[in-house]
């Protein structure tokens, strides 16, 4: 833990982050003789308590409202998963084994976003539950919801990134912590199309509601770049659009006719 | 921070007036009254601010491009990794597999020449040089080794991106990294699931209690991949 480092990356983000701290003198002074005490069992906690003080009640609303929102998601993915165990339809063997990791996985995303969000003394969302009516009989039904829920969850994390540049909890980059979830939603994704006989990795021609926001995942081009004829080389379509997830908005995933409609009102 | 230990300070330096936004070298004086004190508490820590590069080593450069140069270096490493797997697969690669791998080539080498063609466009003259890899030490010829060492290649480039987000100032690079680094997780679960079903997401890559895949640093990662890699790459002052 380097408190200076983090200043130092917190001031090109935030030009104000030591105008955050109550007492800037103060603070360095205590943190001086803090160490100078000995007392440096306690050092970290008080760095902690620092960051706590000067971003935990100022953060403002968007990174809380950023973290109940990946929250929401998560617990809608969480009791999906429950809910799929519970039906008694997922085959013993691989499959149970595949749904039972992946819902560990959302229980322990909803555990560290609802901690998170109290920790920086906001109101986590709870009683988010999958739409009861929504949720299909079929195995295989199940794993296309499953596969929907998943895909979704990579973009929407993607789709919220920036608004968390700069924004920590403790000495924790809320940003970094949220790409660690996103990756395993998309592992997580992988998998599940894997079961259903598709790709890992989402293809052209999936044109469903599921990925049409903005940006459709058949996108081939990328800042500006067109992928399959101005990099030099010739690249196919399929292979331009498979090789750059995108991002759906807040507004698109929590639309209706995507993750929105499946929340039971 | 030996830096700053040096320049010395006393309470009065706590006078001094500030100035928002403040600048990094008078923040550093400002640190530095009480860096003396807090030296010992900070000598456990990494020593992350040294930027003198190792003789002979490429630097992958500082701020956002040497996030996307350090990027650009690890898709060079896949995507000559995959070419290889492509021009002479292993005997005992199932058709399937074959194609599904001719695809995470394509997929590797778009990233290697998007990064390419965004670092020359927005960093004129700041790319690194196109790297030699080093696969001496993978057996091409066995599936098993050529997937060991994909999951290897995989896992390290989630971990890569994962850790360096945070160090990119402009949202649109960190968009950007956030598309490729969900398409290199779906490449770790396909290759981890033909190694072990199941494995795509075990224990051993997400944590069981947090739920969270893991996140490297950029010198922790340039170093698992240098021995891929026949130049000496240098990564501290990525971000910096």
């Amino acid at each position: 833990m380097n408190i200076f480092r983090i200043i130092e990356q917190l001031s090109e983000v935030d030009a104000d982050v030591l105008g955050r701290f109550d007492s800037r003198r103060a603070a360095f002074k205590t943190l001086g003789e803090t160490a100078k005490k000995g007392a440096l069992a306690a050092a970290p906690v008080f760095v902690a308590s620092l960051f706590q003080k000067a971003y935990g009640q100022t953060t403002g609303s968007a990174v809380i409202d950023v973290l109940n929102y990946a929250l929401t998601l998560e617990l809608l993915e969480e009791d999906f998963y429950v809910k799929m165990i519970a039906g008694g339809q997922v085959p013993t063997g691989a499959p149970a084994g595949a749904i039972a990791l992946i819902k560990k996985h959302e229980t322990a995303h909803v555990t560290l976003l609802t901690n998170t969000i109290k920790a920086l003394n906001g109101t986590p969302v709870a009683g988010v539950k999958f739409k009861t009516s929504a949720f299909p009989a079929a195995y295989a039904d199940q794993l296309a919801v499953a596969q929907a829920l998943e895909d979704t969850g990579v973009r929407a994390y993607k789709g919220q990134a920036g608004a968390l540049i700069g924004a920590m909890a403790g000495t924790t980059s809320l940003l970094q912590v949220a790409l660690q979830i996103h990756s395993v939603e998309a592992r997580h994704a992988a998998h599940i199309r894997t079961m259903r006989g598709q790709t890992p990795w989402v293809g052209l021609n999936e044109m469903g509601a599921t990925y049409t926001g903005a940006i459709p995942e058949s996108n081939i081009s990328q800042s500006g770049v067109n992928l399959t004829t101005q990099l030099g080389t010739t690249y196919s379509a399929a292979d331009a659009a498979a090789s750059f997830d995108e991002i759906l908005t807040r507004a698109e995933v929590l639309d209706s006719s995507r993750a929105g409609g499946l929340v039971q009102p | 921070m030996s830096k700053i230990i040096t320049s010395g300070g006393d309470e009065a330096e706590f006078a001094k007036p500030l100035y928002v936004p403040i600048k990094r070298r008078s923040f550093f004086m400002y640190a530095g009254a009480t860096a003396g004190a807090t030296a010992l508490l900070l000598s456990g820590c990494n020593d992350d601010d040294d930027e003198t590069v190792a003789p002979g080593a490429v630097s992958l450069g500082s701020g956002d491009v040497g996030v996307l140069n350090y990027a650009y270096a690890l898709e060079q490493l896949e995507a000559a990794f995959y070419a290889r797997v492509k021009a002479s697969p292993a005997a005992d690669f199932s058709a399937t597999e074959k194609e599904y791998f001719n695809q995470v080539a394509a997929h590797e080498a778009i990233h290697r020449d998007f990064l390419k063609a965004a670092i020359n466009r927005d960093a004129p003259g700041k790319i690194i040089a196109n790297l030699n890899p080093n696969f001496d030490s993978i057996d091409f010829t066995k599936r098993a080794t050529v997937l060991a060492a994909a999951k290897t290649f995989e896992d390290l480039g989630v971990q890569a991106y994962n850790g360096a987000g945070k160090y990119l100032k402009t949202p649109a690079y960190l968009v950007i990294a956030g598309q490729i680094v969900s398409v290199e997780a779906r490449h770790a679960a396909y290759v981890r699931d033909l190694i072990a079903n199941g494995s795509f997401a075990d224990d051993s890559i997400v944590d069981a209690t947090t739920g969270l895949d893991k996140a490297l640093e950029p010198v922790d990662v340039i170093a698992a991949a240098q021995g891929f890699i026949k130049e000496k790459l240098d990564a501290t002052s990525v971000g910096k």
